[in-house]
C-alpha cells in the first residue's frame, strides 16, 4: 500500500504544475533536498542545512519554535474573535459576554486567545533566559539579540494594548493607570498619554486606538521582526552551538563530550 | 560632464553639478520627511474631544448635611460640607489615576489601587501618592446651585461660606 501512495506522489510530482510551482525537482540527494529549501519563499529565511543534533530537544528546548507556535495560535483566534467584536463603547463589553455566553466556541476560542497571549509572554521571556545563560546573544549574533529584544516589547504592547478590549473595570482602570505611567516619560509624558489615549480620559477614541494598535499594527510589525529574526539565524552561522564559544577549541562532537560540556 | 569649473574664490568650495543634484534631492527628501511627520502627529492629535465638561452642577447646598461627604462618579469629585462651609475635592488619586472612595467608618478617604490614604480635607496621609487631593473651585450659580470646576484648582482651605 505505502508502494502504490508513492508512485502517486511521484506521478503527481511529475505533472506540469506541480513542476511550475515546485522547481526543486524530485529525488532525495543533498542537492534536492537543499533547493526544496532556499527555493521555498516561507522556508529560504532558514538554514539549508542544519547538524542533526541541533534539533534535539536538549539544544534549544524548542523554546523560539514554540513561541512562533503561540503567535500562530493568537493570530487565528484573534481573526475569528474579531469577527463578533465591534471596538465601540459600550458595545464592546457586550459583545465580550456574547462572545463567552452566546456564540457558539466563542468561550473556547477566547479562552484559547487568552492563555496563548499568557503563555506567549511565559515562552518569550524563557527564549531569552535561554539564550542568555546559553551565551548564544554574543558576537556574530548581537544584532539578532537586539532584534528579539524589539520582538519582547512588541509582545509585551500586544498583552497591553489588547488588555482595554473586554472594556470591563479590570480594562479600564488598568489602561488609567497604565497610560498615567507612561506620562511620567520627562518633557513629551502627557503628550504621549494624549496620543495614545486620543483624549484626556480612556474613552472610545482609545478602545479604537488599542484596537488598530492590537490588530493591524502590532502583529504586522511582529510579522517583520519575527521574518528578519528567523534570517538572521541562517545569516549569523545557523543556531548557536558550544563549540563557537571565545576561547575553545572546535571539540569533536561525541555525546561523552556534550556531557562533560553541559556540565561547566 | 567634462566641462570647465571656473576656479572658485578662496573660502568656496568646489562642488560638482551631480553632487548639487544629490545634495538638493536628499534635502528635499528630508523636508518631505519633517513634513510627513507634522503631518502625522496632527492627525494623531483630535481637534475636537467628545468629553465631559469640566463645569459640574452640584445642585442645591441644602441636599448637603453638615459633616457630609458626597462622591459624585461621574464626574469623579467629593462635595464636602464642614461646619467651615463648603468644598470639593478631585477624586482622581495623584498617584496613577485611579478613583478613590470615601470610608465614613475611617473617616478617611482610600485608593483602591495602590492604598494611598487621604484626610477628608485630601491632606496625604500615606501610600505612595506623591500630592494631596487638590481643591476645586466652587461657587454659587445665579439659580444658587453648587458649581464646581474640575479644571481649575485652589489652595487648601478656601472654603465657600453660603
Amino acid at each position: 500500500m505505502p508502494r502504490k501512495t508513492d508512485s502517486y506522489v511521484e506521478k503527481l510530482q511529475r505533472t506540469r504544475v506541480w513542476r511550475s510551482m515546485f522547481r526543486s525537482g524530485t529525488g532525495s540527494s543533498t542537492l534536492h533536498r537543499a533547493l526544496a529549501i532556499q527555493q521555498n519563499v516561507f522556508l529560504h529565511l532558514l538554514s539549508t542545512k542544519v547538524r542533526r543534533r541541533m534539533l534535539t530537544f536538549r539544544a534549544t528546548w524548542y523554546l523560539g519554535a514554540l513561541t512562533l507556535g503561540t503567535f500562530f495560535i493568537l493570530v487565528v483566534t484573534g481573526i475569528l474573535l474579531m469577527l463578533y467584536y465591534h471596538p465601540s463603547v459600550p458595545q464592546a463589553y457586550a459583545d465580550v459576554k456574547d462572545l463567552k455566553f452566546v456564540v457558539s466556541s466563542g468561550m473556547f476560542l477566547r479562552n484559547l486567545h487568552r492563555w496563548s497571549a499568557h503563555t506567549m509572554v511565559f515562552l518569550v521571556f524563557a527564549h531569552m533566559f535561554r539564550v542568555f545563560y546559553r551565551g548564544a546573544y554574543r558576537p556574530p549574533r548581537e544584532f539578532n539579540w537586539v532584534v528579539g529584544v524589539v520582538l519582547l516589547l512588541i509582545t509585551l504592547l500586544l498583552s497591553y494594548t489588547g488588555y482595554l478590549l473586554p472594556w470591563d473595570q479590570l480594562a479600564f482602570w488598568a489602561i488609567t493607570v497604565g497610560s498615567n505611567i507612561s506620562s511620567a516619560v520627562p518633557v513629551f509624558g502627557d503628550e504621549v498619554r494624549f496620543l495614545m489615549l486620543g483624549g484626556h480620559q480612556v474613552n472610545a477614541n482609545a478602545l479604537l486606538r488599542f484596537y488598530v494598535l492590537h490588530c493591524v499594527v502590532l502583529p504586522l510589525a511582529a510579522v517583520l521582526f519575527v521574518a528578519v529574526h528567523m534570517w538572521r539565524i541562517r545569516k549569523d552561522g545557523g543556531l548557536y552551538v558550544r563549540q563557537s564559544e571565545p576561547g575553545r577549541e572546535a571539540v569533536p562532537e561525541t555525546a561523552a563530550e556534550e556531557a562533560v560540556l553541559e556540565k561547566v | 560632464m567634462s566641462e570647465k569649473q571656473t576656479t572658485p574664490s578662496p573660502g568656496e568650495q568646489e562642488i560638482s553639478r551631480r553632487e548639487l543634484f544629490t545634495k538638493l534631492g536628499v534635502a528635499s527628501l528630508g523636508v518631505a520627511a519633517a513634513g510627513m511627520l507634522a503631518f502625522t502627529y496632527r492627525f494623531l492629535s483630535p481637534n475636537v474631544l467628545y468629553e465631559a465638561s469640566p463645569v459640574v452642577n452640584a445642585g442645591k447646598p441644602e441636599s448637603y448635611p453638615v459633616d457630609s461627604v458626597t462622591l459624585d462618579v461621574n464626574s469623579a469629585i467629593y462635595l464636602v460640607h464642614v461646619p467651615e462651609g463648603f468644598f470639593s475635592l478631585n477624586a482622581i488619586c495623584t498617584h496613577l489615576g485611579c478613583m478613590t472612595a470615601w470610608k465614613p467608618e475611617a473617616g478617611i478617604i482610600a485608593c483602591p489601587c495602590h492604598g494611598s490614604r487621604f484626610s477628608r480635607e485630601g491632606q496625604k496621609l500615606a501610600g505612595p501618592a506623591p500630592k494631596p487631593l487638590s481643591w476645586l473651585k466652587t461657587w454659587i450659580s445665579d439659580d444658587g446651585d453648587i458649581m464646581v470646576d474640575r479644571s481649575a484648582t485652589i489652595q487648601p482651605f478656601e472654603f465657600l461660606r453660603i
